[in-house]
């Protein structure tokens, strides 16, 4: 099919408005820039409403967060956090069983910033093709960081993560951020297409693990009023999430976006002139998710 | 047909298979190779207080910052990305801001990993590096002039480092006042290396590994285990007695034995030999 990426979004534009074209986009910018923004209080202004950064919190001296992904690379490193890492990691595995766990890296990372922007270049070069992976290598990914951490006895990620580093890097006022921004954003620019966020990076790969059981999940519930203009797949970061909710009505599937890797973005449904989906609850499904889980593929 | 197309199909899913596995194999390789070489932490890089290892620090640390945060002397900072300090981890140089010791630790406490032990309450008992004093040819104390900085500006007066009294040889009537560090008092906080007055410090802190020797597990010091024992362990001090035969000595000075010349049976003046058998 011939979708022209440049003008994507033109029709949801025309037919809804930008502003509701753009809704849950603005809403993602204000929650990522936001939480930035929190970090950056207290250097900055000297409002220390949260100190530390993403790894390990502290908010108003009394709530503690803490990256569950450090604390088991940690564990396998051969340490046994103290309690208030532990809890702090508690609340946030909580947090993001509820509302899906890769909310993380579209609604809190820096780093999704990037690469959502070296899309929109993509897109607006109509840059096609690029190196490809496969989407399970974040897995792998996943699991070598972990026996990197058995083998080294340190949490030798952290020494490399993107993620962490950049927002460090902001937060603690370091030029270094700037390296990172670059590379990542050269990378899925040129290199390949969404080739971080969605093949490689293993913290949205140990998040995608927390989304299985999650209750806030994306809904084809018009899928019957769609069009087939596919802007859905074109502007999602991972659009094998979309076929079986979209395309499933013949084979009984739910309309219900049930895949731990759809990252609840919301850029589906605002690009979509025809309003096919929508933010719903996972209960409110017509077939169970045994069934669905066994039609899922990924490509 | 079928059968050649599902064998084209296993086939393609074992390469890409061994592609995903074998690449993310080598980055697992490198990330191992790189954190091996991040272990080695500079000299002059000293970190908080409660670090005992730098390997196990380097598994519990997480690089959240708040120990930075908390410090209130702004000593401590994270290592940037082009630092040789293992990105992310909290750190500080002696030289440009020392560690004030502060007396409730809050680097410590704001630690949620344990990564800074918390069992660390006493700020003496830090051993964050041991002072040295790393240049005796420009510590213009050894030339014979009156400095005493170190000594003045340790936080641990008077036990971390004493002055050392020595005879200046070059006045031939003056005093020599050496500082000294004692590694059973000094925490390492580089208060004494940030005010040396010289360019470069003389007196430096450094990791314990490369500021302390260590000796021979088997030796033992004599008078240290008199002093354990009470007494003397072995056989006290006699009075030493040859087994010589009789009417000799020994008396190395007097160039070894001596015929005592009272005793002998034969005398040198022939009217005594002549006069023993009317004695008799």
């Amino acid at each position: 099919m011939a979708l022209e990426t440049k003008k994507l979004g033109r029709d949801a534009i025309n037919s809804k408005g930008w502003l509701a074209a753009h809704k849950w986009l603005l809403l993602r910018r204000i929650s990522q820039l936001g939480i930035l923004a929190v970090f950056l209080l207290g250097p900055w202004f000297g409002i220390w409403i949260v100190k530390g950064n993403l790894m390990s919190s502290l908010t108003l001296d009394v709530l503690p967060l803490t990256d569950p992904y450090v604390l088991m690379q940690s564990l396998f490193a051969g340490h046994l956090m103290e309690m208030t890492a532990i809890t702090g990691a508690l609340i946030v595995l909580a947090f993001y069983m509820l509302v899906g766990g890769r909310v993380y890296c579209s609604w809190v990372c820096p780093v999704n910033l990037i690469t959502d922007a070296a899309n929109w270049l993509r897109n607006k070069l109509a840059i096609k093709g690029g190196t490809q992976l496969s989407r399970n290598t974040r897995y792998w990914v996943l699991a070598m960081s972990f026996v990197a951490a058995l083998a080294t006895g340190t949490i030798a990620w952290e020494l490399i993560n993107p993620v962490s580093i950049l927002q460090r890097a902001i937060i603690f006022g370091s030029v270094s951020a700037w390296m990172v921004v670059l590379a990542i954003f050269v990378f899925e620019a040129f290199v390949s297409q969404r080739g971080w966020c969605g093949h490689l990076c293993p913290v949205g790969a140990f998040y995608s693990l927390l989304a299985k059981f999650s209750l806030l999940r994306v809904n084809a519930y018009a899928r019957n009023k769609c069009d087939d203009c596919m802007e859905c797949f074109a502007i999602c970061p991972e659009p094998q999430v979309i076929t079986p909710a979209l395309r499933g009505e013949e084979k009984n599937i739910s309309s219900m976006i049930m895949s731990a890797n759809c990252t609840n973005c919301g850029r589906c449904i605002d690009i979509c002139s025809k309003d096919v989906f929508k933010f719903d609850h996972r209960f409110n499904k017509k077939i169970s998710i045994k069934v669905l889980h066994q039609r899922e593929v990924l490509p | 047909m079928s059968d050649k197309k599902s064998s084209q199909s296993r086939r393609k899913f074992l390469v890409s298979m061994a592609r995903t596995a074998g690449g993310v194999s080598l980055l697992g390789l490198g990330l191992g190779v790189y954190s091996r070489q991040s272990l080695s932490l500079p000299a002059q890089a000293i970190r908080p207080p409660g670090v005992a290892d730098e390997k196990e620090f380097l598994s519990a640390c997480v690089r959240c910052g708040l120990c930075v945060r908390d410090c209130p002397y702004d000593t401590l900072k994270l290592s940037g990305l082009m630092d040789d300090v293992a990105v992310g981890t909290p750190y500080f140089e002696a030289r440009k801001v020392p560690c004030e010791m502060c007396e409730d630790i809050p680097c410590v406490k704001a630690c949620p990993t344990g990564a800074l032990d918390p069992e660390l309450t006493r700020i003496d008992d830090s051993r964050m590096g041991l002072a040295v004093i790393a240049d005796q040819e420009s510590c213009i104390a050894f030339k014979g002039l009156r400095c005493e900085v170190c000594f003045n500006v340790c936080p641990v007066r008077g036990k971390a480092i004493t002055l050392d009294q020595q005879h200046n040889a070059r006045t031939g009537k003056h005093a020599l006042f050496i500082p000294v560090v004692h590694s059973d008092a000094c925490t390492g906080c580089g208060k004494c290396e940030h005010a040396c007055i010289l360019d470069e410090a003389a007196i430096k802190v450094f990791p314990h590994k490369l500021a302390k020797g260590e000796l021979g597990k088997h030796y033992r010091l004599g008078w240290k285990e008199k002093q354990k024992a009470g007494d003397s362990l072995v056989t006290p001090d006699e009075q030493h007695e040859y087994n010589l035969p009789e009417g000799m000595r020994y008396d190395y000075e007097g160039e070894g034995l001596i015929q005592q010349k009272q005793d002998t049976p034969f005398t040198d003046n022939p009217l005594d030999r002549l006069n023993k058998g009317i004695q008799h």
